[in-house]
């Protein structure tokens, strides 16, 4: 599944984060994180709300620059990554643009990127497969429900091929059944594409599901407070009343307990 | 039914004696017919002759004529008016210095009474040898920008900060994350104030017209009809329903604009 050989995908080298630095406000979110990523994994972030997770995913895509320490991303800067636009990033709500059509949502990143016209058409045409919406291709965005509005968010966070998935509570919003539904879609897409995941969520059952790796942090200011390794071979529905399953959510939940995370 | 108002509160009127029914207090608009004229008199003045120079017409073909006149005015000053309020509204966009120091000026830009400024123009423009034309567009323009640069700043922040933080990701440079989210996202807030500026343009276009004393215009003939308000009140009347028809009509076209441009995507499906 990894492409990307012996790179790794994301290092984060003693990344520091303080808002409203120099000020009275001064607010430290994030001190001292030291984490590797290898390519073709899913890592979930997961932690009690205040714990900087966010921030950190937003640090890893450059859409906020450290404090202290770094983070690199194949080899590259975060902002080299950025502007060589390598990562696609779905936020907790779809933030589809509405007069757009959902065709058009899905090559709005490629539209950015000077392809050809016909190029397009055949990319969303593959990721309107991949996501299985065929048929809504020529829908508005707000004809769809919440969870296929979510699809189209990583159809075009996908469309590109980005090598980084950055996903910030992408299924937060959805009840659930559907995000139950929406993360064997996505275990399913990330299988087909083998691209590099790094997912935030505050859902314990979430994290064990979908991950090789949950990343626990705790709060004020956020620091890594231990990295838990999730082995359950391939999901499938019958994963979720796995005994392992349990098992995983079991420590991620004491974890959580140790941090005072009450979830 | 403004009609049935107009003729009612006129027949009370003339049934009391000038008095609010069985009081003495008198009514505050008197009803006799030169103040208020009859709405037939008024719509049989619309289809009665005026002379035109050297030739007569119907005065609704008379107020046509020049309600043309007037509406190219108003269009010239929709246009520059809405062009400069969007052009306003991406600098202030661009450089929150410059909202801070426009903002204020164009709010007080609305307080400077428009027939004071009206001549003042009208004496620059004469000075540079433009025709009146241009200065009475120009004075339309004043009217027009100042809703468009409001509600177009408003539009241009509107888009909420996950479609912000979405462009960034892909690295997209200022202009194509004006171009392709902040505008489109305007749209909705544009048009209210594109029908505002419409209606306005005609005001500014008549007010225009009034206060510098064309030969020709909507305003010209509101002006000379006023001159003779007390012997021929009906023509006053009837080339001030010409005036709101004019304004009603560019309401409807940017209406129609609208719907044009945004298309109803709120059916539901899934």
């Amino acid at each position: 599944m990894s492409s990307g050989g012996e790179v790794p995908a994301v290092v984060v080298d003693g990344v520091g984060m303080v808002f409203n630095e120099g000020t009275g406000g001064e607010v430290a979110a994030l001190d001292g994180i030291d984490l590797t990523i290898r390519a073709g994994e899913f890592v979930t972030l997961i932690g009690p709300s205040g714990c900087g997770k966010s921030t950190l995913l937003r640090l890893i895509g450059d859409l906020l620059t450290p404090t202290a320490g770094g983070v690199s991303v194949f080899d590259k800067s975060a902002h080299e990554s950025r502007t060589g636009q390598d990562y696609g990033m779905v936020f907790q709500h779809a933030g589809l643009f509405d007069w757009r059509k959902v065709k058009a949502n899905i090559e709005l990143p490629l539209e950015l990127r000077d392809w050809s016209k016909t190029d397009r058409n055949a990319r969303s045409a593959e990721m309107l497969d991949l996501v299985k919406l065929d048929e809504f291709g020529d829908h508005y965005p707000r004809q769809l429900s919440g969870g296929m509005q979510q699809r189209v968010s990583i159809a075009r966070a996908l469309s590109f091929e980005p090598r980084l998935l950055l996903m910030d509570e992408p299924f937060g919003a959805l009840d659930e059944m559907t995000r139950e539904h929406m993360q064997g879609e996505l275990l399913r897409i990330w299988g087909e594409t083998g691209t590099t995941v790094v997912f935030v969520t505050h859902s314990i059952s979430e994290a064990a599901f979908l991950s090789n790796r949950v990343i626990v942090l705790s709060p004020r200011p956020g620091r890594v407070h231990s990295i838990i390794d999730v082995d359950l071979g391939e999901r499938t529905p019958d994963t979720r009343e796995d005994p392992d399953f349990f098992a995983a959510a079991t420590t991620i939940r004491e974890a959580l307990r140790s941090v005072g995370g009450a979830e | 039914m403004i009609v049935v108002l107009w003729e009612g509160y006129k027949w009370m009127g003339q049934q009391t004696g000038g008095n609010w029914p069985g009081t003495g207090i008198e009514l505050p608009v008197s009803t006799d017919d030169i103040i208020m004229p009859h709405a037939a008199d008024i719509a049989a003045e619309l289809v009665s002759d005026i002379r035109d120079g050297r030739s007569t017409l119907p005065l609704s073909v008379f107020l046509l004529k020049k309600a043309w006149f007037t509406l190219q005015e108003a269009a010239i000053g929709f246009f520059l008016g809405s062009a400069i309020g969007i052009g306003l509204a991406v600098l202030m966009l661009r450089w929150r210095v410059a909202e801070r120091g426009l903002l204020p000026w164009i709010n007080v830009s609305q307080t400077v009474p428009l027939i004071a400024l009206a001549p003042i123009i009208v004496t620059w423009g004469r000075n540079q040898g433009m025709p009146d034309i241009v200065s009475i567009s120009l004075i339309s323009t004043y009217l027009t920008f100042f809703p468009v640069a409001v509600s177009a700043l408003r539009g241009l922040q509107s888009p909420d900060s996950a479609h912000v933080e979405l462009m960034r990701s892909y690295a997209a440079p200022w202009r194509t994350t004006l171009f392709k989210l902040r505008l489109p996202a305007a749209r909705p807030y544009l048009f209210p104030a594109f029908k505002i500026a419409a209606t306005l343009s005609v005001v500014g276009a008549i007010v225009g017209e009034i206060s510098i004393g064309t030969k020709t215009g909507l305003g010209r003939a509101i002006l000379e009809f006023a001159l003779r308000y007390a012997v021929w009140p009906e023509r006053l009347y009837a080339s001030v329903i010409g005036a709101a028809a004019l304004g009603l009509f560019v309401f409807g076209m940017i209406s129609m604009a609208e719907r044009l441009v945004l298309r109803r995507t709120d059916e539901v499906v899934a």
